[in-house]
C-alpha cells in the first residue's frame, strides 16, 4: 500500500510502486482530470503539481509520490471558485478539444506561482505542453490577461 | 451548461455507484417523444423543459472544432430562444434509426458539419417556433398572426400577454410539426454570426469532462492491444501463460487475425502485461517495403503514361513544347499521422441480447455499423453512445473504425463485461491511417512576355478513396477524385487559376501503409505543390507573385479577393521588417476561398521563426467569428507541425516513429500571430471552416523561406533539410 495525498485527501493505492503516478490517480483513486497522452513525458497532459511543482506524472513513479502533497485539475478550484488560471481559460475560451488543457492549466497555474507577470519568453520556456488544435494563441493571451488583472 | 447526453449520464451514474446502466429510453411514451431530461420534444431538433432549459439536438461530433456551438446558434437562431438557456443532447443512431434517420448524417469530417446540415436544422428551429406560438395562440384562442416570439416568450400583440416556452411545450409537442416554414433573412440574425463562447468549455477547465478514455461502469476491465506492426500481417502465435499469473490480468484474446490484447483489472496493468506478452507474428511479404521503395514506385508514377485526369483544358503538351521559357520542379509529400491527443479508444459491453459501445467518434453511424458487423446482432441491439473526442482530425471517421472493431472483438469473448480498450501511444502512432504520400512533377511554360501558357501538374501516389471507398473510385473508371483537392475540374475543390492549356493528372500508386482522411485531406500537398511552383513561375517570368496571380485568377473573384486581402494585411508590396521576408498562397477547398500571407525571419541560415500569418476565408457564411479565428489559428499549428517536423517513415513494412519525441508538435515557443480576416460573401454554398486554412500555411512559409534564403524546399518535411522552427 502506498498513501497519497491528493487534493488534500489520503488515498491508499494497492500498486506496483513503479506504477506511473499518472495511472494511480486516474485508475486507483478514480480522477480522470488527468489524461494520458504520449507516456514518455513528451506532451504534459498528465502535468500534476508534487509539493507544488509541475510535474509529468505519466513517468513519475508513484512510490516517489508517496508522503508528497499532489494537485490535480480537480484541486485547483478552491471553496468552489475557479482558480484564476481557470477563470482565464473560460474568458478567453481557450480549450478546443480540451484534452490537454488540463495539464496546459497545470503548468500555467505553476508558472505563476513563480512567475506572476510571466513575459512571453517566460512563456515559451516554462509552457511545452503539446495541443494538436492549436490554442496556443488563446493560451498566451489569457496568461497575459491574468497578469494584467494583478496589476 | 451540462452535456446532457447519455453517454455522460452513464458515466456519472457509474462514477457516484448509483444508477444501472439500464435506463429508459428517452423517446415513446403517451403520444410525445422526450428527451433524456423528460421534456417534450417541439420537432425532433429541440426539447423544452417547462423551466424553459431548450435541449438541442445534435448529431454531427464535437471534438474541439465548435461544431455544437455553431449548430446550436442556428437551431436557436430560428427558435427565438433565450440562449443562456440552451444545452446539447446527442440522440444515438439507434435512436435515430429507429426514427428513420430522422437526424439524417451523422458523418463529422470534411468541414461538413454546418455546411451541410445549416438548412435542415434551421428549419427545426423555426417549425419549433411555429409550434410554441401555435400552442400559445390556441390557449389564448387568439389567431396565430397576432402572436410573435422573442427570446423564449410568446407575446400576443393586442392584450401584450405572455407565456413562456417552458409553459407551452407540452401543448406544441402534440402539435403537426410544420413542413414549409420560412427561414430568416441571414441580415436578420442575432445570435448566428456572432462571437459567441462555446457551450462546452465550463468542464473542460475542472476535469470534469468525460472523454472516451475516462469512462467508468461498474464491473468494467480495461484492455491494452498489439496489431501485427506490418501492415497486412498476421498474429501467429502468442504465450499467454507468460503473463496470466501476473496480478490482476484477467485474459489475454486473440482479436481478429492480427492482433493481441491483454485484458486486466487496470489499463497499466494490461499493457505492462502486454509488453511482456511474448508474439509472433507472421509479418508477410509487405515487410520488405521500405520509405525508399516506395519513393521509387510513386518516381515512377512522374513519367507514366497512365494517369487519371483531374483538370484539363487546352491542349498542354503542345504549348510546353512551344513555350518561350519552361519550367519544372519536382515536389514531394510524406505520410503522416493524426496524432489526436486522446489516443484510439473505445468501450464496449457484448452480451447475446445487446451490444453497446461507448465513446469517441466522429460518425456515430459509422461506429454504429462496425459495432453491428462485429457483434453479429440485429440494428435493433446495438446502439452506440458519444463521449467527447480528445481530437478528431479524420482519424475517428468511419474509416475504418478499427478500434470498435477491435473492442467489439474483445468484449465477445467476455460477455457481459464491459471492456475499455485503450491503444498505447505507440499503437496508435504506428497502426494509424495515414495522411496519404505523394510525389508531384510540375512543368510551366511562358511565353515571351512572362504570361503563363501552359501547366502540367502530374501528381504521383496514394488514393484514399481506393482504399477505404473502392466503389467510388470504380464509378469513375478508376479516377479517384479527391486526390485533385485544391485543383479539381469543378465543385468545392475547384482549381483556382484560369490556364489556357492545363493538365493535372494522377498516376495512382498504392503502397500497403494504410491512407485515410488527415484534416484538410489532399489540399495539404496540392496546396504546397501548386502554390510553391506558381511562385516559381513567376520568378521565371520575372513578376511579382501576387500580380502574376492576379492575372490568373480574373476569372475567380473570391479566390483573388481573399488573396488580396491576405496579401493586404500582410503588408505586402510595402517594405517588410528588417530581416524578415514574405509568402503568400491561396485555394479554395471544402467550398471556402481561402489565403494566407506569412512573414518570416530565417537565422544561420536554417532557424526559421514564423512571425505573424494571416488567413484570409470566405466560407460565404460565418456562423461564429470567434470560433471560426479559432478553427484558423489551430489549422495552422496542424498545418506548420506537419510542415516542419512530421514524416512517418516505412521501414521493413512499419512505421518507424512511434511517439512525440520523433514525431514532434509545435509548442507554443513557435507560435506565430495569427490574424485572421473572415470575409463571408453569401450565396447559396456555405463553406467549411475546419480544414480548408491548414494548407495555405505551408506554401506561404515556404514561399516566404525562398525570399529569406534563396533555397527552393520541395519536400515536407522541413527537418530532413535541416530546417528547424524556432
Amino acid at each position: 500500500m502506498i498513501s497519497l495525498s491528493i487534493n488534500g485527501k489520503t488515498h491508499q493505492v494497492d500498486v506496483d510502486p513503479n506504477t506511473p503516478l499518472l495511472w494511480a490517480i486516474r485508475e486507483q483513486v478514480g480522477l480522470t482530470g488527468t489524461k494520458y497522452g504520449c507516456g514518455v513525458a513528451q506532451c504534459g497532459a498528465c502535468t500534476v503539481h508534487v509539493d507544488g511543482a509541475p510535474v509529468r506524472s505519466c513517468s513519475f513513479p508513484v512510490s516517489a509520490a508517496a508522503g508528497k502533497k499532489i494537485t490535480t485539475i480537480e484541486g485547483l478550484a478552491e471553496g468552489g471558485k475557479l482558480n484564476q488560471v481557470q477563470q482565464a481559460w473560460i474568458r478567453h475560451d481557450v480549450p478546443q478539444c480540451g484534452y490537454c488543457q488540463s495539464g496546459m492549466i497545470m503548468a500555467v497555474t505553476a508558472l505563476l506561482k513563480e512567475k506572476p507577470k510571466p513575459t512571453d519568453a517566460d512563456i515559451n520556456a516554462a509552457i511545452t505542453n503539446i495541443c494538436r488544435c492549436g490554442t496556443f494563441q488563446q493560451v498566451r493571451e489569457a496568461i497575459h490577461s491574468i497578469s494584467k488583472q494583478s496589476a | 451548461m451540462k452535456m446532457n447526453r447519455r453517454s455522460f449520464i452513464i458515466s456519472t451514474a457509474a462514477a457516484t455507484g448509483g444508477l444501472a446502466l439500464g435506463f429508459r429510453l428517452p423517446f415513446g411514451g403517451p403520444g410525445v417523444a422526450r428527451a433524456a431530461d423528460g421534456s417534450p420534444e417541439v420537432g425532433i431538433w429541440v426539447a423544452i423543459a417547462p423551466n424553459d432549459t431548450v435541449n438541442i439536438r445534435v448529431v454531427r461530433s464535437e471534438m474541439g472544432q465548435g461544431t455544437i456551438t455553431g449548430l446550436a446558434q442556428l437551431v436557436a437562431e430560428e427558435l427565438e430562444c433565450n440562449w443562456s438557456k440552451v444545452r446539447i443532447e446527442y440522440p444515438t443512431p439507434g435512436e435515430s434509426l429507429k426514427r428513420k434517420r430522422a437526424w439524417g448524417e451523422f458523418s463529422t469530417g470534411g468541414s461538413r458539419g454546418i455546411r451541410e446540415s445549416h438548412q435542415y436544422v434551421r428549419q427545426g428551429g423555426a417549425a419549433a417556433r411555429t409550434m410554441l406560438i401555435q400552442a400559445a395562440a390556441n390557449q389564448w384562442g387568439v389567431p396565430v398572426a397576432e402572436c410573435t416570439a422573442a427570446n423564449s416568450v410568446v407575446t400576443h400583440g393586442p392584450s401584450k400577454r405572455t407565456l413562456r416556452y417552458g409553459q407551452v411545450a407540452e401543448a406544441a409537442a402534440r402539435l403537426e410539426v410544420p413542413k414549409d416554414v420560412k427561414l430568416k433573412d441571414p441580415k436578420d440574425w442575432k445570435i448566428v454570426g456572432k462571437p459567441i463562447k462555446r457551450l462546452d468549455t465550463a468542464d473542460k477547465v475542472n476535469g470534469k469532462m468525460t472523454y472516451g478514455i475516462d469512462l467508468k461502469m461498474p464491473g468494467m476491465l480495461n484492455a491494452a492491444i498489439k496489431e501485427c506492426p506490418v501492415f497486412g500481417g498476421k498474429l501467429k502465435s502468442f504465450d499467454a501463460a507468460k503473463v496470466e499469473g501476473m496480478k490482476g490480468v484477467k485474459k489475454v484474446v486473440q482479436v481478429g487475425d492480427n492482433a493481441v490484447a491483454v485484458v486486466a483489472e487496470t489499463w497499466w496493468v494490461a499493457k505492462s502485461a502486454l509488453d511482456a506478452l511474448p508474439i509472433v507474428w507472421d509479418e508477410g511479404d509487405n515487410a520488405k517495403v521500405s520509405s525508399a521503395t516506395i519513393a521509387e514506385q510513386l518516381k515512377a508514377g512522374l513519367d507514366a503514361d497512365q494517369a487519371f485526369v483531374g483538370n484539363q483544358n487546352g491542349n498542354a503538351k503542345d504549348a510546353l513544347a512551344g513555350a518561350a521559357k519552361k519550367v519544372e520542379a519536382v515536389y514531394a509529400y510524406p505520410y503522416q499521422n493524426h496524432a489526436c491527443m486522446e489516443p484510439m479508444n473505445i468501450t464496449v459491453r457484448y452480451t447475446p441480447e445487446k451490444c453497446e459501445a461507448w465513446g469517441p467518434t466522429q460518425n456515430g453511424e459509422g461506429a454504429f455499423a462496425a459495432v453491428l458487423a462485429a457483434s453479429g446482432l440485429p440494428a435493433d441491439k446495438v446502439d452506440v453512445y458519444k463521449t467527447m473526442l480528445g481530437g478528431g482530425f479524420g482519424r475517428r471517421g468511419a474509416y475504418p473504425n478499427d478500434y470498435v472493431t477491435q473492442a467489439v472483438l474483445i468484449a465477445k469473448q467476455m460477455p457481459g463485461t464491459p471492456i475499455k480498450l485503450l491503444w498505447s501511444r505507440e499503437e496508435d502512432m504506428q497502426h494509424g491511417r495515414y495522411h496519404p504520400v505523394m510525389q508531384c512533377k510540375l512543368v510551366g511554360g511562358l511565353d515571351s512576355s512572362g504570361n503563363l501558357t501552359g501547366l502540367h501538374m502530374r501528381i504521383s501516389g496514394q488514393s484514399i478513396l481506393a482504399a477505404v471507398r473502392p466503389e467510388v473510385v470504380q464509378a469513375q473508371k478508376g479516377r479517384d477524385p479527391l486526390s485533385f483537392q485544391g485543383v479539381f475540374e469543378s465543385g468545392e475543390h475547384a482549381f483556382s487559376y484560369t490556364v489556357p492549356n492545363l493538365l493535372i493528372d494522377h498516376a495512382m500508386r498504392n503502397p500497403h501503409v494504410p491512407p485515410g482522411f488527415w484534416r484538410g485531406v489532399n489540399i495539404n500537398q496540392n496546396a504546397i505543390f501548386i502554390e510553391c511552383f506558381m511562385d516559381e513561375l513567376a520568378e521565371a517570368a520575372g513578376q511579382d507573385a501576387l500580380e502574376f496571380r492576379r492575372k490568373l485568377l480574373a476569372n475567380n473573384p473570391r479566390g483573388w479577393g481573399v488573396l488580396k486581402a491576405a496579401a493586404d494585411k500582410i503588408g505586402w508590396g510595402k517594405p517588410a521588417p528588417k530581416g524578415r521576408y514574405r509568402g503568400i498562397s491561396v485555394l479554395k477547398a471544402f467550398n471556402s476561398y481561402v489565403a494566407g500571407a506569412a512573414e518570416i525571419s530565417v537565422t544561420g541560415g536554417n532557424k526559421v521563426k514564423v512571425h505573424r500569418l494571416v488567413g484570409a476565408t470566405d466560407p460565404g457564411y460565418a456562423v461564429n467569428t470567434a470560433q471560426i479565428e479559432r478553427q484558423v489559428a489551430g489549422s495552422f499549428v496542424y498545418g506548420l507541425s506537419a510542415l516542419f517536423f512530421q514524416e512517418c517513415t516505412v521501414k521493413d513494412g512499419r512505421i518507424e516513429q512511434s511517439n512525440f519525441h520523433d514525431y514532434n508538435s509545435m509548442r507554443i515557443a513557435q507560435m506565430p500571430r495569427v490574424e485572421s480576416i473572415i470575409m463571408p460573401t453569401g450565396g447559396e454554398v456555405w463553406g467549411g471552416i475546419g480544414e480548408p486554412t491548414i494548407c495555405v500555411a505551408a506554401p506561404a512559409v515556404l514561399n516566404a523561406f525562398y525570399r529569406a534564403t534563396g533555397k527552393r524546399l520541395r519536400t515536407v518535411p522541413l527537418k530532413n533539410h535541416g530546417v528547424e522552427m524556432v
